[in-house]
């Protein structure tokens, strides 16, 4: 079967969710613009958008209709060339709207599971539950009769349970994307021992078309990503934890304290409980729960984020991608507010920061801002320059920075050591590029 | 053409802002005035100078496409919402694409020649950010021939410029012409950065002759032979000016000096069903300006300031060679030396132009006149060149469409 064949009839499962409509709206382009080559003119291609809200699919319609035209906006140079046979389509607005309804009429949004039946590639994209995935797949394969390969989108579910659970006999990969997939463009892949390699040929050539940067990553629960950032987050929760007790502060000043420090002085997009509530603590909890029995020498659990569960308090992202409370409170998408466990309210970020940021003291004169490196050339000049400065300093911001920056080195060294990542440049690869960091976590800015 | 039978003038000149990207208070997903804004606030402007709108005896208003970037036709019937006292009043509404305000004035000047007006308002507008540029490009590629849509680019006049740059790369050499695209570019850019009202007036950057020549040409992303800094960007604007006899320069109680004599003028049109006869030539401009300089009874070296067509920067430097400031081959050359520049030879586009000020299609053509009378009056504020007394007269050219029609007008201060 060749690569077009393959995506002649594709099912996406939970395509109405957060990550299953990027996925689908990617495939969908991507089908789409398959079946406008010359060679596969006349040919039907489907798309089988499977979710259990009708709700949902509405909203994923909606929503497709909207990034579609954006995605033909920018390309419209090359629709002219594939449309040029079409006398009908003359101006870039009649383009434009025809190749939305190609892409569209190649979508079927059902509740039904039955579509996946005739499918010839499935894309999973369903709540990080191991058993939901398995009791999907194994349905699904029971009853299709083509040779079906299985994409799931787990960011920490080990493949080759998933595989031997389901049945797949290695017909199955790993093909993470990072959130929001039709923004970032990270893709872990991972095959197990036991995955085909005409699949892995497959999943390369899928991620290339979609213009993702692929990090080939083992089959360790929670890969590379969420090795790293599950870990950098307790982290910080541990560490909010200890300067809570020494310093004798309630909690929400020095979580508000850690969120700073990763975020400024570690020269990140955002501090560690920004992400942890843009991720979602029910999501972390969720990963962490998977991840857990599978490490050893470690446990990968913090009393807070039950805590936080407990109370509701939980993060995440409403429909139209505006932030939800979690450990802060957000107006605008910036941060306003902690969330005081003890209260059980928040508490905003003015009434006490300037005792907080007193106490961790001033940033050295060479610190630069996030948003200013994007562009940067001469960054690893200027990061040295600044960590140094940092280094040299004893306040308690930089003191508690540098040690997180060693902290995240050697999380990032220990995913190499276990065999999870095959190298230092993969980690960092990952946190570049699906994390956006300034630098990667295994460095020598801090030793 | 025969001389002018009566002495013409025009006086009273606004601008409004040159509204879109570059300027600092265009946000394009907030909402912004629509056309009614600005056609207001240009007549108004004029208005306030010259007595009011009961001095004036007929309107002249160009537009080029807000039947598709507003969805608006009948734009004539906007000129008595500028003031009650234009109601009643005669009022035309004129279009030739890109030219439509010079055909604002042409019309202008015409009847005041015709003696059926003493005090004309000349106005020119386009209101063009209400549509990306990818849908912008459709409207403006009905500048050219429909039946040649199809096969055009999406980016449809920057895909006509570009052929003419590609075809003059290939006559005269690749390098030697992108440094001349660079400095048209840089001048531009500097001289916009004189005028308040001018879209790139914020432009902060330290060097845009090495941007320019740095950036190339990519018709992966764009256009092949283009980059999206030899292109007028797309604007908001509106500008007018009165057009008057001597007879209604009493009336509106403004001195000649602070006026200027429109000595000359030019208007030619081509097939627009056929090709340019050769890329590298701007034959109407050639035409329509010559005629222009020869109906005033002057040469080009009388000219101390000029307002070209600049919608691309290649457009600059052929009309540098139309005007016979150069040889054929040679305007890059000539604008590469800084002779174009505001301390060159003779200044073009003291303002910005098309690439530095602004295109606000229907507008342009007015707002070249605004210019040159600012320029020869000695209002034109920190964009003030210096006119010598053996150059005095200032020259416009407004094209529409690929060098399909053209308007130019030879002007000297009132005396």
């Amino acid at each position: 079967m060749t690569y077009d064949e393959r995506l002649q009839n594709v099912s996406v499962l939970g395509a109405a969710g957060k990550m299953g409509s990027g996925i689908l709206l990617l495939t969908a382009v991507e089908m789409a613009d398959r079946s406008l080559l010359p060679e596969n003119k006349g040919k039907t291609f489907v798309l089988n958008a499977i979710d259990v809200s009708d709700e949902g699919l509405a909203g994923l319609m909606n929503y497709l209709r909207v990034q579609v035209r954006k995605i033909a906006e920018k390309k419209t140079v090359w629709l002219r060339k594939m449309y040029a046979d079409r006398e009908d389509l003359i101006e870039n607005f009649d383009i434009i709207d025809e190749y939305i309804f190609d892409v569209m009429n190649i979508v079927r949004p059902t509740t039904a599971m039955g579509a996946a039946h005739g499918s010839t590639l499935v894309f999973e994209a369903v709540n990080e539950n191991r058993a939901l995935k398995v009791k999907l797949f194994t349905q699904i394969k029971q009853n299709n009769n083509k040779d079906v390969w299985f994409f799931t989108n787990t960011s920490s579910v080990p493949i080759h349970l998933i595989d031997e659970e389901a049945g797949l006999d290695g017909k199955v990969i790993g093909f993470h994307f990072y959130n929001p997939p039709a923004v970032q463009r990270l893709v872990e892949l991972i095959r197990t021992v036991n995955t085909k390699d005409e699949v892995v040929e497959f999943a390369y050539s899928y991620a290339k078309n979609l213009r993702k940067i692929v990090v080939p990553s083992n089959d360790f629960a929670g890969f590379i990503g969420n090795g790293q950032f599950m870990r950098d987050g307790l982290y910080g929760i541990g560490e909010a934890q200890r300067l809570s007790k020494e310093k004798k502060m309630p909690l929400y000043k020095t979580i508000y304290m850690i969120n700073k420090i990763t975020q400024e002085y570690l020269i990140r997009p955002m501090g560690i409980f920004q992400l942890m509530d843009y991720v979602g603590i029910d999501v972390m909890q969720f990963i962490l729960n998977v991840m857990n029995p599978f490490v050893k020498d470690e446990d990968l659990q913090n009393d807070l984020l039950d805590k936080m569960m407990e109370q509701g308090v939980k993060g995440g992202q409403y429909s139209s991608g505006a932030q939800k409370d979690g450990f802060l409170k957000y107006e605008k998408g910036k941060p306003v507010a902690v969330w005081d466990v003890e209260k059980q309210q928040y508490a905003a970020i003015d009434s006490f920061k300037a005792e907080c940021d007193a106490l961790l003291g001033n940033l050295p004169d060479s610190a630069v801002a996030w948003k200013s490196t994007l562009r940067m050339k001469n960054k690893e000049e200027v990061f040295t320059h600044f960590f140094d400065d940092l280094k040299a300093m004893s306040t308690m911001g930089s003191q508690i920075a540098i040690n997180y920056g060693k902290r995240s080195k050697a999380i990032g060294e220990k995913l190499v050591s276990d065999n999870v990542a095959n190298n230092v440049d993969d980690v960092n690869t990952v946190m570049l590029t699906g994390f956006f960091h300034a630098f990667g976590p295994i460095n020598n800015y801090f030793d | 053409m025969k001389k002018l039978r009566r002495k013409v003038y025009m006086t009273a000149g606004y601008n409004t802002i040159s509204l879109g990207t570059g300027r600092k208070e265009f946000n394009p997903k907030k909402p912004r005035p629509g056309i009614e804004h600005y056609i207001k606030e240009a007549g108004q402007g004029v208005l306030k100078q010259i007595g009011g709108a009961k001095n004036v005896d007929e309107s002249v208003i160009g537009n080029f496409m807000a039947g598709r970037f507003n969805k608006q036709g009948h734009v004539d019937g906007f000129i008595p919402m500028i003031d009650k006292g234009l109601s009643m009043k005669p009022a035309v509404r004129v279009e030739g694409a890109c030219a439509s305000g010079g055909l604002s004035l042409v019309t202008g000047i015409r009847n005041i020649l015709a003696e059926t007006s003493e005090v004309v308002l000349s106005l020119g507008f386009e209101v063009q950010n209400t549509v990306k540029a990818i849908y912008g490009a459709d409207i403006l590629a009905l500048a050219g021939w429909f039946q040649k849509r199809k096969k055009g680019h999406a980016y449809f006049f920057p895909g006509q410029f570009s052929d003419r740059a590609g075809a003059y790369y290939e006559k005269y050499g690749y390098e030697r012409t992108r440094k001349g695209m660079a400095r048209w570019y840089a001048n531009a850019i500097e001289n916009a950065r004189l005028d308040p009202t001018a879209q790139e007036y914020h432009n902060p950057s330290p060097d845009p002759y090495s941007t320019a020549l740095k950036m190339k040409p990519n018709g992966k992303a764009f256009v092949d032979h283009l980059t999206v800094l030899d292109c007028s960007k797309v604007s908001d604007a509106a500008s007018g000016i009165t057009i008057c006899s001597e007879e209604g320069l009493k009336r509106i109680g403004v001195d000649k000096k602070d006026a200027v004599e429109v000595v000359g003028f030019g208007h030619a049109v081509r097939d627009i069903t056929s090709d340019p006869t050769d890329l590298t030539e701007l034959e109407t401009i050639k035409f329509a300006a010559n005629q222009a300089l020869k109906n005033a009874g002057i040469t080009i070296d009388q000219v101390g300031t000029v307002e070209t067509h600049d919608c691309f920067s290649i457009a600059g430097i052929l009309a540098v060679e139309a005007l016979g400031l150069a040889a054929k081959g040679e305007g890059a050359d000539y604008v590469a030396e800084g002779k174009t520049g505001r301390n060159g030879e003779l200044p073009f586009n003291t303002t910005g132009g098309l690439i530095g000020w602004g295109h606000p299609t229907g507008g342009t053509g007015v707002h070249q006149a605004v210019t040159i009378w600012q320029q020869l009056t000695g209002k034109a504020g920190d964009a003030q060149s210096e006119i010598s007394s053996d150059r005095p007269y200032g020259l416009t050219i407004n094209m529409g469409g690929d060098d399909v029609t053209v308007t130019s007008i030879v002007f000297k201060r009132g005396k």
